[in-house]
């Protein structure tokens, strides 16, 4: 099981209590599309992601951005059970969208970015280690029903 | 990977322009991260008497880093020549793993986020990845 220190727990739900969902999501998922092209693959059905343009103002890529958001945060309110929380959710990835596990990370990297330039200063590197490992614990939760 | 078109070389030259006057920061910061949020880092610096985030030994590195970098950037046009002689270094006497090369470009691109929020655009965070990467591939050349 996942030991959390104090300080990691508020750190984590902090971060949560002070982004938009919406805007986070938004930002973060088309980064993701944007310096991890082949990311793409997963989204033939989103329309025009022909360009970075196209991407930014995709309508479908900001809904898809809060829907993520808000399943992270079903991770954020119950940092005990993380990997019960996405039994289902892996299976989904694994078996019906068939999206490569290593590219979980890669969005986690851009969330992580775009988290960064909103809190500034107040995501020191403590509080970058503390979403890292919430981050690594949410992918490795991702990918528990891949075989 | 590709190599970087003459746009990539262009954004890359364009952004890191404001970093000047402020590599020290941006430096120390990075590698503060680096040692913080992947400690399997810190083994490449026993030798150092405080890896604390801002501290001495982590502040020079950072800004020796940030020297290295810039000069990357003012030769872009032929990374692997420019960096012949670190990739040496770092093949034969640091020998660093060149998966943690991915870690500290990573790190840079967090500060650098937290640095100019507004300028670090997705357009421009894709040619600083594909440039780091690029100076990561160039570092290893001499490895093996």
């Amino acid at each position: 099981m996942v030991v959390w220190t104090d300080f990691e727990r508020t750190a984590i739900q902090d971060i949560f209590s002070k982004i938009d969902y919406a805007v986070v999501g938004q930002a973060a998922f088309s980064r993701c599309l944007i310096v991890y092209p082949w990311t793409q693959r997963y989204f033939g059905g989103f329309g025009n992601l022909y360009n970075a343009a196209a991407i930014t103002s995709n309508p479908r890529v900001a809904s898809h951005g809060k829907v993520i958001m808000e399943a992270l945060e079903k991770a954020v309110k119950d940092m005990n059970n993380i990997k019960a929380t996405y039994a289902e959710l892996s299976a989904l990835h694994s078996e019906k969208l068939q999206v490569d596990p290593d590219n979980f990370m890669l969005l986690g990297h851009c969330l992580t970015i775009v988290v960064a330039s909103q809190l500034s200063k107040a995501f020191t590197p403590e509080v970058h280690a503390a979403f890292q490992k919430f981050l690594a614990v949410v992918v490795s939760s991702l990918r528990k029903q891949y075989y | 990977m590709t190599s970087l078109s003459a746009k990539d070389k262009d954004t890359v030259k364009a952004f890191w322009a404001n970093v000047a006057g402020k590599e020290e920061q941006i430096g120390c910061d990075a590698v503060s991260r680096m040692l913080t949020v992947y400690p399997q880092t810190k083994t490449y610096f026993s030798h150092w008497k405080d890896l604390r985030p801002g501290s001495a030994p982590v502040k020079k590195h950072g800004a020796t880093v940030m020297t290295a970098v810039t000069d990357a950037v003012s030769k872009i046009d032929d990374l692997t020549g420019g960096l012949l002689s670190l990739s040496e270094l770092h093949a034969f006497t640091l020998r660093v793993d060149p998966a943690n090369f991915k870690v500290l470009a990573h790190n840079l691109l967090v500060v650098l986020a937290t640095v100019f929020p507004n300028d670090f655009t997705p357009e421009v965070h894709v040619a600083m990845d594909k440039f780091l990467a690029a100076v990561a591939r160039a570092l290893s050349e001499k490895y093996r």
